[in-house]
């Protein structure tokens, strides 16, 4: 097996991290005047650097390595970047880049205004959040890949009760438990991966791990510290209050990349370093709950008064979409392939999508003064553009075509029968049916007759940022072969 | 019983004491001891980990340690944020409570 030993491009993983790193400290020391326009200029290298990246692990068709320090695992730390991380660093810039140019009316301080605690946290946040994500896609250790993990909520944490009412303080302590809770789980599983296998290193583990009551119980901790991180149902109940109370843009973020990047470590674990162990009880498990959180998650956002809330009740819902990979890509048959595909199509399409909805959600509350869907009677009529973008995040939320959420269940449906499980194939129909009615819930309303008046006039720009991340979600819909060709490279095709 | 044992044991207790307090106790900062309790436990398994390394002809495996160390410091960086929270929630607010009906209800009460 060739190991370690680092690639032609590796150097540009290292780049990808230390970009946002360095913009941080940078922030930090210059103050919030300044860091708005530090983050302003690095997020377009970070785009470069992601796509730079992307392009090597075409070429080269197969991982691309930087071995830390020149030293190999086990003794050293290895970056790996396959074509799902590469995706994903592309994702994360676009969505990270779009936040940062939207947040710029809230946060920035212009000349002659005193500047405020607030502004800076935000940027400086915004900046570790991308950091941690980069180190999440791109670690190859599962240690290492625990203080990203804890990197990523304490970037995530502040952003919440930025504005310190006490409500979001509340909901920002409340994530912050469950986080802690999913990080100390986590921890122990690599304690006793560690104490059997002497190593940490993704690839090296895969290779030696076996189907032991030791490992069952590792992968059932770090799994569990996993979900709750993720908010899978039933531990969903931070997400909600959470990113319904966090600034606009900062809810972007949190619901469209925070949450997946728990998740994605959910998949590197199972389909990376456990490719050995015989799960699929485990895998029904994780799908059953997944289903649970489609249909409750549905139920409950049809429920709500303000938009935000129902756009995080949505959050649940989808993420409820993800774990039907577990038992839809497992193994190594045909059809894993579909259900894998499905899998990344769907974390794509939710972060586009739901990024642009929360942003418009902002952009809705700050025209209106408010965000209760009863009150939104002809909003449509005075904002088109956001409501235009509603729409079409909407459209892809509920898998309706041409869009990547269509893309996503259409081969989730396909992977459900070609692999005889049909029952998948309930939730995510049933999903797309509640989805249906909680968008209804807010279009209807807003393309009626009503007279409404504006508080003020909404930005054009800032609306165009919104409605380009929704267009992207539904551009997902028309990838080709390729797309799905270039999301294979470096997944280990194994069973038991 | 040897000393591995009777460290791998109080781990578990530890653990599973601090599980019970999180889950149970409705106050924030005792959920946070609480949490705190967990990571006594864990990093107690590590070291017990730590000397298992003496199998492979170490006397003790430093990497467990150094994992230790690392643990330790965020595990105080998060308690150093949450007790921050906690403050600021108690400075805000009246009632320092994560009960979500708390906070649900609408300011002003005109709304559903």
């Amino acid at each position: 097996m060739e190991q370690a030993g680092t690639t032609p491009g590796g150097y540009l993983l290292v780049l990808s991290i230390l970009l946002p790193l360095a913009g941080m400290i940078l922030s930090f020391t210059a103050g919030g005047r300044s860091a708005e326009r530090i983050a302003r200029f690095s997020s377009p290298f970070g785009f470069a650097l992601a796509c730079a990246i992307a392009f090597h692990v075409s070429r080269a068709g197969k991982p691309i390595v930087y071995a830390l320090g020149d030293l190999p695992p086990p003794l050293g730390i290895a970056l790996r970047a396959d074509g799902i991380s590469a995706v994903m660093l592309i994702a994360a810039a676009v969505i990270l880049t779009a936040a940062i140019f939207y947040a710029r009316a809230k946060f920035t301080t212009p000349d002659g205004v005193r500047e405020s605690r607030g502004s800076l946290t935000f940027w400086i946040m915004l900046q570790a959040i991308w950091a941690a994500l980069n180190i999440i896609f791109l670690s190859g250790d599962l240690f290492n890949l625990y203080v990203a993990l804890e990197l990523l909520t304490f970037a995530a944490v502040p952003l919440v009760c930025i504005d310190g009412r006490p409500e979001t303080i509340a909901a920002a302590l409340r994530y912050l438990l469950f986080a802690l809770f999913g990080s100390i789980s986590y921890l122990l599983g690599v304690a006793l991966l560690y104490g059997t296998y002497g190593t940490l290193d993704i690839l090296l583990l895969s290779q030696r791990v076996q189907a032991m009551p030791v490992v069952w119980i590792a992968a059932a901790l770090m799994t569990c510290g996993l979900l709750a991180k993720t908010a899978l149902f039933p531990m969903h109940l931070w997400l909600p209050p959470a990113h319904a109370n966090a600034p606009a843009a900062a809810s972007a973020v949190l619901s469209g990349l925070v949450v997946k990047g728990s998740f994605f470590l959910t998949l590197r674990l199972w389909f990376y370093v456990l490719p050995a162990l015989p799960a699929d009880k485990f895998a029904m498990v994780l799908g059953c709950l997944g289903s649970a959180a489609i249909i409750a998650g549905s139920v409950v956002a049809l429920r709500q008064a303000r938009l935000k809330l129902l756009i995080a009740y949505s959050t649940v819902a989808q993420i409820g979409y993800l774990f039907l990979v577990f038992p839809l890509a497992a193994g190594a048959q045909a059809w894993s392939g579909i259900g894998w595909s499905a899998g990344v199509m769907q974390i794509l399409a939710h972060a586009f999508a739901k990024a642009g909805m929360f942003l418009s959600g902002g952009l809705l509350a700050e025209a209106l003064g408010h965000d209760q869907i009863a009150k939104l009677g002809g909003a449509a009529r005075v904002l088109p553009l956001t409501f235009l973008t509603i729409a079409l995040g909407g459209l892809s939320l509920v898998g309706l075509p041409p869009s990547g959420g269509f893309s996503a269940k259409w081969l989730m449906l396909r992977a459900s029968i070609a692999s005889g499980q049909w029952l998948w194939t309930l939730p995510v129909l049933a999903g797309g049916l509640l989805a249906a009615g909680y968008v209804y819930r807010i279009l209807a309303p807003a393309l009626s007759d009503d007279q409404i008046s504006l508080a003020s006039s909404p930005d054009r720009s800032r609306e165009v940022i919104a409605l380009a991340l929704t267009t992207i979600a539904i551009a997902l819909g028309f990838a080709p072969q390729t797309f799905f060709d270039f999301l294979e490279i470096g997944r280990p095709v194994a069973g038991p | 019983m040897s000393p591995s044992v009777l460290a791998g044991l109080t781990g578990a207790t530890l653990v599973g004491l601090g599980l019970y307090g999180l889950i149970l106790h409705p106050h924030p900062l005792r959920k946070l001891l609480a949490f705190n309790l967990i990571g006594s436990g864990v990093f107690l398994v590590f070291g017990i980990v730590a000397r298992r390394g003496a199998t492979a002809g170490f006397r003790f495996d430093p990497i467990p340690q150094a994992m230790v160390i690392t643990g330790i410091v965020v595990a105080f960086a998060a308690s150093a944020i949450a007790v921050a929270l906690i403050l600021r929630l108690s400075a805000e607010s009246d009632h320092v409570t994560l009960k979500p009906d708390v906070w649900t209800r609408p300011p002003g009460g005109n709304t559903r």
